[in-house]
């Protein structure tokens, strides 16, 4: 058979998600000759279709459906319909993300064993040996395309980038370049260099970041083994009698309702929508939901300690000028327990315009204090702090049944309260990141809180017990073979690395595994 | 209220002007900047309502450089049927603060300090909530008030800044 498949073949892969899990797992199934057909709620643009505006971008991308949040987070307070700033479109978030390209540490794969207990924390190994993963990391890097990686050069680096790198040589960082990027330094694989243009953010005009909108995807359908359904919003996925999933429901951009069947059902729609979809397919066989027999879907979401720090100066920097992320400092990513915390912290650079500075530098502030910070704009400098936060089985997307979305199911709620650990992180991060640019003479330093989630994580961690979590070592749910998770729901921990490339690694891992069962009959 | 203002020439306006605060009240139904360099139409809000909201909206986010047309587009849309009934009641609630502090009116204030006072009196009011949440796009996200801060905008159409100063600064 080749694409488009009826709604009746139950032979196909039923993929939900284009992103980086779903839109590269669809792609090298197909590669390897397995039908798939991949459902995406969102529109599909392509980079002469993005728009180079902040706010307006937002409306064009921007997940948007009906969300709730809870707990001690700020984000509850400052944006409480909006936990996560994540993208609907065919491409997923890999319209949106920076690209940052960052391979686990090994301790990380084993931070149960290598942090120990720490109190509130539902820490677990991955069921995955690091060593496995370096080739699939160099397959993901290659795809990808990364700098620093494969023989390809680095990125220049910016006004904002120089500004960083003085600051932290001035304070004996050694670990500091332009960063492993998605973003071609040079053209390759049929893509652009980078233009400095900036709005990484916005989605690549020049198609020199990698987004699976305009590589995996259009590859995968040019095998004739992929069909992608664009404006496809799944409402449920259905099982038999013995408990293997049958295919899922789903309504098309009129809203109407269709049943496409499947041989097996991979479910990659962001650590939010994952979660939500198994639990709102409950049934009297499942009564708790899809997969669920450890109680564990939906609970250890992960976001990462995240931050900024912007500083001005008494000279311009127009950071908003060229690579949105140009630049890190790795020095603070190690597992170090005398710094007071458990786990590391990268810091990268990250500019925002000025529409979205005055939405995110200090959400809520206004008077002179506010003002005059965004009267210094053009010089000031800015970083993001990502690290690794604790995973808590209190954290959790569940169903808040007083809200639904627009197809009249229950919207998801996302509670999440920061650890003692993701604090104390923060804090130093933010002592750092002021260092940093008190070194080179700031006049002024903003330690900024966290923006709405873009690294979403772990609601359908992976397990080596299926006690302790949904999946196992190749994202099939513990108890529905036919039945996978593809996203970054599926870690088990966050690490501190941008968790991109390994969602991509991952997804190269599970073609493997999936084709390779297929072939067998196993499947 | 005038649902349809009066046409009236700038000169008329000028004649007319009434000072409240950084904006003037100009005949019925226009609001028109002390320069005289920009001037409104309001239809469903009295015209000392919309001077005494743009005085507020730069009392939230005063940029000093940023002329008060900036903050009257950015408060225009209140201006209509359904929502001009919470501004009036908002301006007026506003006008009885400043008055319990002992001013004449909000705008009736000298010192920017006197006005951020009453406006801390009331910063968790829905009305002071809707008013600064609402300036946070319809101030910083018109595209002509950015030049005011430096901001350049979208470069796309210009070939970015590889050959246009991506790291031009030299003084670090």
């Amino acid at each position: 058979m080749t694409a488009p498949f009826d709604l009746t073949d139950d032979s196909v892969v039923v993929i939900i998600g284009t992103g980086a899990g779903g839109g590269v797992l669809a792609n090298e199934l197909a590669q390897k000759g397995v039908s798939v057909v991949a459902l995406e709620a969102g529109g599909r643009y392509l980079p002469e279709d993005y728009i180079n505006d902040e706010w307006e971008s937002f409306g064009q991308l921007a997940w948007l459906d009906a969300r709730t949040t809870s707990g001690d987070w700020r984000v509850a307070d400052d944006f409480s319909g909006l936990p996560a700033w994540i993208v609907k479109a065919v491409g997923g978030t890999t319209t949106h993300w920076a690209g940052a390209s960052l391979r686990f540490q090994d301790h990380e794969w084993k931070a149960a064993t290598n942090y120990g207990p720490v109190q509130g924390a539902n820490l677990l190994d991955w069921p995955i040996d690091p060593r496995e993963m370096d080739d699939y990391y160099t397959k993901a890097e290659d795809k990808l395309g990364v700098t620093r990686t494969g023989g390809r050069a680095g990125l220049p680096g910016n006004n904002n980038y120089k500004v960083f790198e003085a600051g932290a040589k001035a304070l004996g960082y050694t670990e500091v370049h332009t960063g492993r990027m998605a973003i071609n330094s040079a053209e390759n694989d049929d893509r652009l260099a980078c233009q400095q243009t900036g709005f990484c953010f916005q989605g690549c005009k020049w198609g020199a970041k990698w987004s699976a909108a305009y590589t995996d995807i259009p590859r995968g359908e040019a095998t004739g083994n992929l069909e992608v359904r664009d404006r496809a919003h799944v409402l449920k996925i259905e099982h038999d009698a013995s408990g293997k999933v049958t295919g899922v429901l789903y309504a098309d951009k009129d809203g109407n309702q269709h049943l496409q069947k499947a041989r097996v059902v991979c479910v990659a729609g962001n650590s939010i929508e994952s979660p939500r979809l198994l639990l709102n397919s409950a049934s009297s066989m499942f009564p708790d939901g899809l997969a669920n027999s450890s109680g564990q879907v939906g609970r250890n979401y992960m976001r990462h300690m995240t931050g900024s720090v912007y500083a001005t100066f008494d000279k311009p920097v127009r950071m908003w000028r060229g690579t949105t992320m140009a630049g890190i400092i790795q020095d603070e990513a190690r597992h170090d327990p005398s710094r007071g915390f458990v786990g590391g912290y990268e810091l990268e650079t990250l500019a925002l315009g000025l529409p979205f500075m005055a939405a995110f530098l200090d959400p809520g502030g206004w008077g002179r204090e506010f003002t005059t910070a965004l009267d210094s704009y053009e010089n000031m400098a800015g970083m993001w702090i990502v690290g690794e936060d604790m995973p808590q089985e209190t954290n959790r997307i569940t169903l808040n049944h007083d809200v639904t979305d627009q197809y009249g199911l229950p919207a998801p709620n996302v509670h999440f309260d920061d650890h003692p650990n993701d604090i104390a992180m923060r804090n130093h991060a933010y002592q750092q990141g002021i260092a940093v640019y008190e070194a080179v003479g700031a006049t002024r330093v903003f330690p900024t809180p966290p923006y709405p989630s873009t690294h979403n994580l772990g609601t359908n961690r992976m397990s080596e017990n299926p006690r302790d979590g949904v999946v196992n070592t190749h994202g099939q749910t513990h108890d529905i073979a036919n039945l996978f998770v593809s996203d970054g729901s599926q870690f088990t921990t966050g690490a501190a690395e941008n968790p991109t490339l390994t969602i991509v690694a991952l997804a190269i891992r599970q073609a493997d595994h999936i084709a390779g069962e297929l072939g067998r009959g196993n499947l | 209220m005038s649902k349809e203002p009066q046409k009236l020439t700038r000169r008329a306006l000028l004649a007319q002007g009434i000072a409240v605060g950084s904006a003037f009240v100009v005949g019925a139904g226009y609001v028109a900047g002390s320069s005289a360099a920009w001037a409104m139409e309001v239809a469903h809000l009295q015209p000392a309502t919309m001077a005494t909201l743009i005085q507020m909206a730069r009392d939230i986010y005063p940029h000093d450089r940023v002329a008060d047309d900036y903050y009257a587009a950015a408060v225009k849309a209140y201006d209509n049927a359904d929502q001009a009934p919470v501004i009036e009641a908002g301006i007026t609630a506003l006008n009885a603060a400043a008055v319990g502090a002992g001013f004449s009116s909000y705008v009736g204030t000298g010192w920017e300090r006197d006005r951020v006072d009453i406006l801390r009196g009331i910063e968790d009011s829905p009305f002071f909530q809707m008013i600064r949440g609402g300036l946070v796009t319809g101030l910083y996200n018109q595209k002509a008030v950015w030049p005011q801060f430096g901001y350049e905008g979208e470069s796309f159409s210009k070939g970015g800044y590889i050959d246009r100063g991506f790291n031009d600064i030299n003084w670090i």
